[in-house]
């Protein structure tokens, strides 16, 4: 596993690019699937990264994602440009959506994302500066038990 | 049953994938919400939906499902054609709706994961 150590990858989201959203999170998961890292963490951390990638495209500008990854455990880091949350405690709440009908159409805009991020982080931080943007900070650890 | 008894119970059409078709099936989930899929979906599941954008594809790729299978004759997007075929994702399309679909699946033997 010596390839694992101390290995970190920069991406770049557009937002509002329908055409390529998921694409970073499809990447990372190869690269995690690449490395060897159990399909269940794998699993995990693509659902969440696909999760944050989705709301940067449906309501940011654009974000950059830092992927790395050492001995403890996956670290996603995700900073967007963009109009911010106002209320991260409404947010997180499951059905909580300010979606456009467009999204609804693309399968999207349930509120189901940041819940469901938190589920599949073992840590998950979520900041805000009202027209600033958004940082998400993910981790998963593979030193931990299997999480269902 | 295997993914290609599955595509003769569903009389579909195989999109691509058909070297893929020998898969055991066990499990199955069904819904045109990605955000739903992407909270209950399984892994290993085989995913009915009516929703034929890349997006669909990209989803069941992400939560590792093992075939697509869009109802009411839909077909997949050139995007969401190109990823199937690079990511080994059979894609089968029928034209029943997706309540046969899912009955005659469930009929033979195909459930959920866990209790819901
Ligand atoms: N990066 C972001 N920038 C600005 N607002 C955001 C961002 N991420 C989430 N939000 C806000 O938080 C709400 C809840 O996000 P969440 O991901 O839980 O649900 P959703 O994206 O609306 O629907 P789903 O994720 O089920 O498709 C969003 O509707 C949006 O208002
Ligand atoms: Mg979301």
């Amino acid at each position: 596993m010596a390839s694992r150590q101390n290995l970190s990858h920069a991406f770049e989201i557009q937002g509002g690019d329908f055409g390529k959203a998921g694409c970073v999170s499809l990447e990372i998961k190869e690269i995690l699937r690449d490395l060897g890292i159990d399909p269940a963490i794998v699993r995990r951390t693509a659902i969440a990264a696909y999760e944050a990638e989705m709301n940067v495209v449906m309501y940011a500008d654009s974000a950059t994602v830092m992927l790395r990854l050492n001995p403890q455990g996956i670290k996603i880091a995700l900073d967007d440009k963009g109009p911010g949350i106002h209320d991260i405690e409404l947010a997180m709440q499951e059905g909580y959506s300010t979606a456009t009908d467009q999204m609804r159409e693309m399968g999207f805009g349930a509120g189901m994302g940041l819940p469901n991020i938190k589920r599949n982080a073992d840590l998950f931080e979520l900041k805000s500066t009202i027209g600033k943007g958004t940082s998400y900070k993910i981790f998963i650890d593979l030193g931990s038990e299997e999480k269902t | 049953m295997t993914l290609s008894e599955v595509a003769k119970l569903l009389e579909a059409e195989v999109i691509c994938g058909e070297q893929y078709l020998d898969q055991e099936l066990e499990f199955a989930g069904a819904s045109d919400l990605m955000s739903d899929l992407l909270a209950f979906g399984q892994p290993g599941i085989l995913l009915l939906t009516g929703l034929a954008n890349t997006q669909s594809v990209r989803t069941a790729e992400i939560i590792d499902a093992k075939c697509v299978v869009y109802v009411r004759g839909r077909r997949p997007s050139q995007d969401g054609l190109e990823l199937a075929e690079k990511s080994k994702m059979p894609i089968l399309s029928t034209k029943f709706l997706m309540y046969k679909a899912c009955g005659l699946l469930y009929s033979r033997g195909i459930r959920v994961t866990g209790d819901r």
